[in-house]
């Protein structure tokens, strides 16, 4: 377990160099429009396909069309493949496949590779006209091979050329054909792949590309000497493969969103990009706002007259949402709001990952606005957890938020197809007369809970209103008006925590060290469990799925460790930081309140690098953290 | 109804007759002498006149004197933020074409904190019913500047008399690309206000109506000004415009034809700096409707969603 990379399974090279390992992360890198995200995607799907477990992120300029041959215009994605299921983007590239010299750059300033990373470059620039070219290209290679990279200079251009007049149009099919014989892909697969991906285009396109495919392995089995073969198993089950916005946007449409208001923001607008798509025949409309505020007051307009509505955005929209979500908490209107998180504060990094938005999320409001908040920690939670906040939003009259970061956003994660049902659409908005007697805020004292009356249901006529109001929904500054209402907004915060169970440990019940995330980081955060455990650590990790009200029972499963230990992707000040003491330590942002909720001295691991976390760093932290607690 | 069958009935009957009083609510708590009360009461007098359903009927406004409006109408309502009432009457009329939707806001509410959604609202030309109270001044918030207070007025914000000139909002409505109605009333004269609301109800669009209002509190010198000085008040007349009855046309005895499909004139007019002009100055009834597009795809069953969900996840299957 010294070994911090991918576990080999069964280090046994043959005849032909082939190696049986349990997972590998392969990247394909190059400019903008040559087409890296195309093969890559098809080559995660053909992956799915034959039963393994894949993770895949996009690597996106954050300009529109750079310059080409540089750093900024480095596009392409990264693939995680394994036996079993994938949870995470993982540590560093096993194999990159390079388009140019320059595209591999932008990765390494992001620590993506290792030494002994496998980089499979296009060779054509050696021979380039221009001899700044051929003389960058020269440099790269010798500065890869000397930072322990191991080289390959492929031919891709001259071989496509053989096929196709133009190799810029087709090199990323005939390099999916050389992946698919590294990883002794099934060719009938990665045709039918082809077939799909090709589907709008001409059979004479799709044929070239087939054919390309077909090239790329036949050269790579004659030139290269290794094959990496990842057992899988073959699911009957039908499975998609989408990303966490995609995810949301089919969430929405099942559970029978009528409106999507919004204001385009990065990361969280491709939601609206997949409703736009879709919606027209699911019944529902994506409106694009004027602003971020309009469209949260378009979202709850929606909502008042009696129709699901949905409003998506990020950490500067949220900030400027802030006064109607504390319209929609005072007022009692349901409402779905997406937080796809990105760095901050202010504009921050819109591309990148962080957590960053828990402490605005739930306090972000003037007064007392409590509301739910949920975070799903995988694409398909993604889809469910959004049928499930409309059904809360409803039942509880309330906002829920949904927390998700880039990592999600971008992440593409196959899963078992989901069986729509009748039942998770939002019924048909209520016309019938509002019973007589009852006021508009018929608070139960109990729960909180009371039934709104909806435009149109004669009878239940009233204003609703921001400022304090009675249970007839009127006017007052009374004392204990504003008291008892105040209470019964945030009674139904208890209400709804008593509907909930303690989340599940993830490995043993006790031991010295526990881990607790929230989010995307879920996977990364339990496969360093996984791996420490298999190193005889006592480690375990609990993922928090709501963020407010909590799952119960918290403060039970954190007295059974030694230590407790956020893991999240925001700042905290490092302890042994200049200035820094117990006394004026910030910590990370679920640190912050787990500590003043469950009065356990819990420590965090953070940082706001922008990435996703490593497993590998975590597990680092892990054993650190074992040592000084057995010291 | 009346144990007829309906289909049997030339007369559509109302299955209710709604008196005045089903729209009034409590006491309006304005200040007296207030321009909101004949405001208040010519839009109860318009609903009863096209019996509006109460529980179809929707009042949305900001926050000011006049946002207080929706709490004194017996229908439902939507007090919400300041400068937030458009956003929110969009989203309740976009999926909601039965609902009659109202939006009342003041000087402050649309022409300064709300600005960028007013000149959207225009755009989107949803069929909304927009009331303008105009009193050029903050009330609520005790005398400061408004955005439409003449320059030099006197205010907590300003002592020494506000330092720039006002917007005009209804030069500023008729520059917007797809406006539908624009028209100018006063308070006062209970009959041309009518008139105008009424006519601006009946418009299939963004009707904005602009109604000078009179503040006795904290503009008392202007309110009594506006009142009195009539040479500088013109009518406008068209046959297409608001008809004012004979008591406001010996009221102005200036009057001043023109076509409310003229844009350019309806500019000219409006940037008049000299004269305040009452009635339609402009109208395009085709222009289009945002409301139109959000009430195209209504109605769909479960079943029809969840197949069209299903066909849209077949191209994400592996």
């Amino acid at each position: 377990m010294e070994n911090l990379t991918d576990t080999l399974v069964k280090p046994a090279p043959n005849k032909t160099g082939k190696q049986v390992i349990s997972r590998h992360i392969v990247e394909i890198v190059a400019d903008s429009g040559e087409g890296a995200q195309k093969a890559g995607t098809s080559f995660a799907s053909m992956s799915a396909k034959m039963g393994n477990g894949v993770w895949t992120v996009e690597i996106i300029p954050s300009d529109i069309e750079p310059p080409p041959r540089t750093i900024q215009s480095t596009s392409g994605i990264r693939i995680r493949i394994g036996s079993k299921e994938i949870t995470n983007a993982g540590d560093e590239a096993d194999l990159v496949v390079a388009f140019n010299e320059v595209c591999p750059y932008s990765r390494i300033e992001q620590h993506a590779f290792k030494p002994g990373t496998k980089i499979l470059i296009e060779s054509a620039w050696a021979q380039h006209d221009d001899p700044t070219v051929k003389e960058s290209y020269e440099k790269a290679i010798a500065d890869f091979k000397n930072r322990g990279y191991v080289v390959y200079e492929i031919p891709m251009a001259e071989e496509c050329l053989k096929l196709v007049p133009d190799p810029k149009r087709g090199k990323n099919m005939w390099v999916l054909g050389m992946l698919c014989y590294i990883y002794m892909r099934d060719l009938n697969i990665a045709e039918d792949q082809i077939r799909h991906t090709f589907r709008k285009k001409s059979q004479a396109v799709v044929d070239s590309n087939i054919n390309l495919l077909h090239a790329g392995h036949a050269w790579a089995a004659e030139n290269l000497d290794f094959q990496f073969e990842i057992p899988s198993i073959p699911s009957e089950k039908e499975l998609v493969v989408m990303n966490g916005n995609e995810a949301f946007a089919f969430g929405a449409m099942a559970a029978g969103v009528e409106v999507c208001s919004m204001y385009p923001i990065t990361p969280a607008t491709s939601v609206s990009h997949m409703l736009a798509e879709a919606f027209e025949k699911a019944g529902g409309l994506v409106h694009q706002a004027e602003d971020e505020i309009a469209a949260i007051g378009f979202a709850i307009g929606s909502s008042y007259s009696g129709k699901t509505a949905l409003t998506v955005t990020s950490g500067p929209g949220l900030a400027l949402k802030t006064e109607f979500i504390g319209l929609s908490v005072m007022a009692e209107v349901p409402l779905l709001i997406i937080d796809v998180q990105r760095g901050g504060p202010s504009t921050g990094m819109p591309t990148k990952i962080e957590q960053g938005d828990l402490l605005a999320v739930l306090y972000g409001a003037a007064g007392d606005a409590p509301k739910i908040v949920i975070a799903p920690s995988t694409i398909e939670e993604c889809f469910q957890f959004t049928i499930v906040a409309r059904q809360i939003a409803d039942a509880f009259r309330t906002p829920v938020f949904l927390l998700s970061d880039s990592n999600l956003a971008t992440g593409v994660q196959p899963f078992v197809k989901p069986k729509l049902k009748a039942e998770w659409m939002a019924p048909p908005i209520d016309q019938s007369p509002w019973k007589e007697g009852v006021t508009p805020f018929a608070w139960d004292e109990e729960t909180g809970l009371s039934k709104r009356p909806i435009p149109g249901q004669k009878g239940g006529e009233f204003t609703l209103t921001g400022l304090t109001h009675n249970t007839k929904g009127q006017v007052s500054y009374l004392p204990e008006v504003n008291q008892k209402s105040t209470e019964m907004r945030s009674r139904k915060i208890a209400a709804f925590s008593r509907t909930l169970k303690p989340p599940k440990v993830y490995g043993d019940e006790e031991g010295d060290l526990l881990l607790v995330g929230w989010g995307s980081t879920r996977g990364a955060i339990e496969e360093a469990v996984e791996r420490a455990r298999e190193l005889g650590g006592k480690v375990s990790s609990v993922h928090l799925r709501f963020l407010s009200p909590f799952e119960p029972g918290l403060k039970d499963i954190f007295k059974r460790f030694k230590k407790v230990m956020t893991v999240e992707i925001n700042y905290s000040d490092d302890p042994n930081a200049p200035l820094i003491t117990e006394e004026n330590r910030r910590y990370s942002q679920l640190a912050w309140i787990l500590r003043a909720r469950t009065l356990v001295d819990i420590d965090c691991f953070s940082n706001v690098h922008g990435q996703p976390l490593k497993p590998r760093n975590i597990l680092e932290r892990i054993k650190q953290e074992l040592s000084e607690l057995v010291n | 109804m009346f144990g007829l069958n309906n289909d049997y009935c030339a007369i559509d009957l109302p299955e209710t007759y709604h008196p005045q009083s089903d729209y009034t609510k409590g006491i309006a708590r304005w200040c007296p002498g207030c321009g909101d009360h004949s405001v208040l009461h010519a839009v109860q007098r318009l609903c009863a006149e096209k019996q509006l359903p109460p529980e179809k009927t929707v009042f949305v406004s900001g926050i000011g004197c006049s946002s207080r409006f929706p709490h004194y109408m017996d229908t439902y309502g939507f007090h919400g933020l300041h400068g937030r009432a458009f956003p929110v009457a969009e989203g309740v009329k976009f999926r909601r074409p039965d609902l009659h939707v109202f939006v009342v806001t003041g000087d402050g509410d649309c022409c300064s904190i709300g600005a960028g959604h007013w000149l959207h609202a225009i755009r989107y030309n949803m069929n909304l019913t927009v009331l303008l109270f105009d009193n050029q001044i903050y009330g609520m918030t005790k005398k400061q500047t408004s955005p439409t207070s003449p320059m030099g007025t006197i205010s907590n914000t300003h002592p020494e008399g506000s330092v720039l000139p006002p917007v005009n909002p209804i030069q500023t409505t008729l520059g917007v690309s797809n406006v539908s109605f624009v028209a100018q009333t006063v308070d006062w004269v209970p009959s041309h206000l009518y008139a105008t609301i009424k006519a601006a109800y009946e418009h299939q669009g963004f009707s904005f109506v602009k109604i000078s209002m009179r503040c006795p509190k904290f503009m008392a010198d202007f309110a009594k000004q506006k009142v009195s000085e009539r040479d500088t008040v013109q009518l406008l007349m068209h046959e297409n415009g608001i008809q004012p009855d004979e008591s406001t046309e010996r009221m102005f005895t200036h009057h001043v034809q023109h076509d409310p499909t003229d844009i350019n004139a309806a500019r000219t007019l409006a940037e008049d700096p000299s004269m305040t002009y009452l009635g339609l100055f402009y109208q395009n009834k085709q222009a289009l409707r945002y409301d139109l597009y959000g009430a195209h795809n209504l109605g769909y069953t479960p079943e029809q969603k969840m197949a069209a969900i299903e066909r849209k996840l077949e191209a994400f299957a592996v």
